[in-house]
């Protein structure tokens, strides 16, 4: 196991929610495994301020926790600059805001970040670079119309440089999807508006490395891999409950989360 | 001003290939002499305004220069959090590009009109605004501006032919410019309603009243120190706006006043109610909200008159 891993994420992702006794647990849980899978071996990034670097940009910024994670593990940012997640004056916001190298855009606003992305990839095709542009959305952000504003325009100029990543956990902040505006079958969606879909398991950081390695990202459609995922993964009593979209842990249930998760030592790169 | 403001897009373009035109599929028998000069920077981004400035504002972090244009409402309004949240926080060279302000589209109705734009862009620090009174006030605005490091958004008109006596093009960002001089009452205009606002004071000289008209052209940075060397010369000041009273030039000169504690009574002529739903051409329009030149000559004369009986 890399250094950016889920166990790892996760474990960090319960330290720092606890310390600054806040939500969206659950929400960067569900993300673990693709932030691993994104920053310990798909994103090609030598350093946060290479102008050919790949571009990822979170448009479920809510799950920034799972972001911070993964560049303290790259040695991006300290121990101490990862304590001061959400305190006053701190560049670790509970969205993720481009002062902090490392966030391409700041991100918040549901559905935004495509379009963002959009442009970035249709910037690196102008430009003649290999770079490649990445966007995890979820898929409560699917609701979005405007999302869908960049789904046609990066089908239409066959943008192959632009990968997204949709966090299929079914449940999005105030009910579960199915309930709220049915978005399955998802991959059809895509698939219907032209872009080249691939179901994946989204805990599964093998088959995801595998995946991506495996698209075309010179010619042809925009990508989108449909990974399906468990909000919450890995802490059995937040497992696809809505309550963990908001709610801290108290100090009753913040030890079992730790040790479900595993306590695997955490190393940082060097 | 559109014809100006492609035409000058090209010179710049021929000279700095980072600049790109986006629109919101408008611009025909206007933006062609762009996207036939320059097709590999001319992107039609489909009738889609919020995804067309989330893409400038991946184009402008890759180093280009995007425009992005469309009719006032739908290049200001429709993709307003998409500009905030984007270019502006992002402090990216991002050029929002409205055309039609005020009621310039008149028989296409109120979905068509530009009518609080200034206002919803002036209330973000973070954005240079930009309203050009006339075509060659259009060119010399894009030339000094168009390299600036944050976003920009551009009111512009429709029509090109109209030129403001006197004015010769100037422009300075955070200056107003003075087209003419009297002693009598000041009036403040912003944008392509100028004409009016000149043809006003015309008439209101011939009846003996000298009026002094000064333009707004420029909102953030917005002309505070000429504002108030000037309105402190006057009692009455008229300003006028093809736009809501609330937050264009009439906000800005009464801030002004206020905050300096200016002894000047500020009438501020602009729209005040909703939209009428009648169909209508723009000088119809203007009349009915009371901005055509003989509303204002009214509203001046009536004015003038309470000041002299207080």
């Amino acid at each position: 196991m890399g250094l950016v891993n889920g166990t790892a994420i996760r474990r960090i992702i319960l330290e720092q929610s606890k310390r600054a006794n806040v939500g969206h647990i659950g929400s960067g849980l569900s993300i673990a495994d693709l932030i691993a899978a994104l920053y310990g071996g798909i994103l090609n990034i030598p350093s946060p301020s290479d102008p050919e670097r790949d571009r990822m940009i979170l448009g479920k910024g809510h799950a920034a926790l799972a972001l911070y994670a993964a560049f303290y593990l790259k040695g991006w940012i300290t121990a101490e600059q990862l304590d001061t997640f959400h305190t006053d004056g701190s560049l670790l916001g509970v969205h993720p805001e481009h002062i902090l190298p490392g966030v391409d855009f700041s991100t918040g606003s549901l559905g935004q970040g495509l379009s963002f992305g959009t442009g970035a990839a249709l910037a690196a095709r102008l430009q003649n670079s290999s770079r490649r542009v990445f966007v995890l959305v979820s898929d409560g952000e699917c609701n979005e119309g405007a999302l869908w504003e960049a789904v046609m325009f990066a089908a239409h100029h066959q943008l192959s440089n632009l990968i997204v990543l949709v966090d299929l956990n079914h449940q999005q902040a105030f009910g579960y999807t199915d309930a709220v505006i049915k978005m399955s079958p998802m991959a059809n969606r895509w698939q219907a508006f032209g872009w080249d879909v691939h179901e994946v398991d989204g805990h599964d950081v093998a088959a995801l490395q595998q995946t991506v390695a495996s698209l075309d990202t010179i010619s042809g459609p925009p990508h989108v891999l449909v990974a399906s995922t468990t909000f919450g993964k890995g802490v059995s009593y937040m497992e696809s409950q809505i309550k963990w979209h908001y709610m801290p842990m108290n100090d009753a249930e913040y030890p079992q989360a730790l040790e479900e998760v595993g306590t695997t030592a955490i190393e940082v790169a060097p | 001003m559109r014809g100006a403001f492609a035409k000058t897009l090209v010179e710049l373009a021929a000279q700095d290939d980072r600049i790109m035109l986006l629109t919101g599929d408008l611009g025909f028998m206007a933006l062609e002499i762009f996207s036939e000069r320059f097709p590999s920077r001319f992107v039609n981004m489909g009738v889609a305004e919020q995804n067309m400035m989330g893409v400038a504002t991946g184009l402008a972090e890759a180093g280009f220069i995007p425009f992005a244009y469309s009719i006032v409402t739908f290049a200001s309004l429709r993709p307003y959090e998409f500009i905030r949240n984007g270019p502006i926080f992002h402090h990216l060279p991002v050029r929002v590009v409205g055309v039609g302000g005020g009621m310039e589209y008149g028989n296409a109705g109120p979905t068509h009109h530009g009518l609080e734009d200034v206002s919803v862009m002036r209330t973000q620090p973070g954005i240079t605004v930009i309203a050009p009174a006339d075509a060659d006030q259009t060119a010399s605005a894009l030339r000094q501006t168009w390299h600036l490091p944050g976003p920009i958004y551009y009111r512009i008109g429709k029509n090109d032919k109209v030129i403001i006596p006197n004015l010769d093009g100037r422009f300075e960002l955070g200056r107003l410019q003075i087209v003419r001089e009297g002693g009598d009452l000041l009036l403040v205009a912003m944008g392509g309603i100028t004409n009016e606002v000149v043809a006003a004071a015309d008439t209101l000289a011939k009846q003996g009243i000298q009026a002094t008209v000064a333009i707004v052209s420029s909102f953030n940075p917005a002309p505070v120190d000429d504002l108030i060397r000037l309105l402190g010369r006057f009692p009455l000041t008229l300003t006028v706006e093809a736009h809501y009273i609330t937050g264009g030039v009439g906000s800005l000169v009464s801030e002004v006043v206020a905050e300096q504690a200016l002894g000047c009574r500020v009438v501020r002529c602009g729209l005040t109610t909703p939209p009428l739903a009648v169909s209508g051409s723009q000088s119809y329009l203007q009349h009915q909200y009371g901005i055509s030149a003989s509303a204002l000559v009214e509203t001046a004369l009536r004015e003038l008159q309470g000041i002299k009986t207080q």
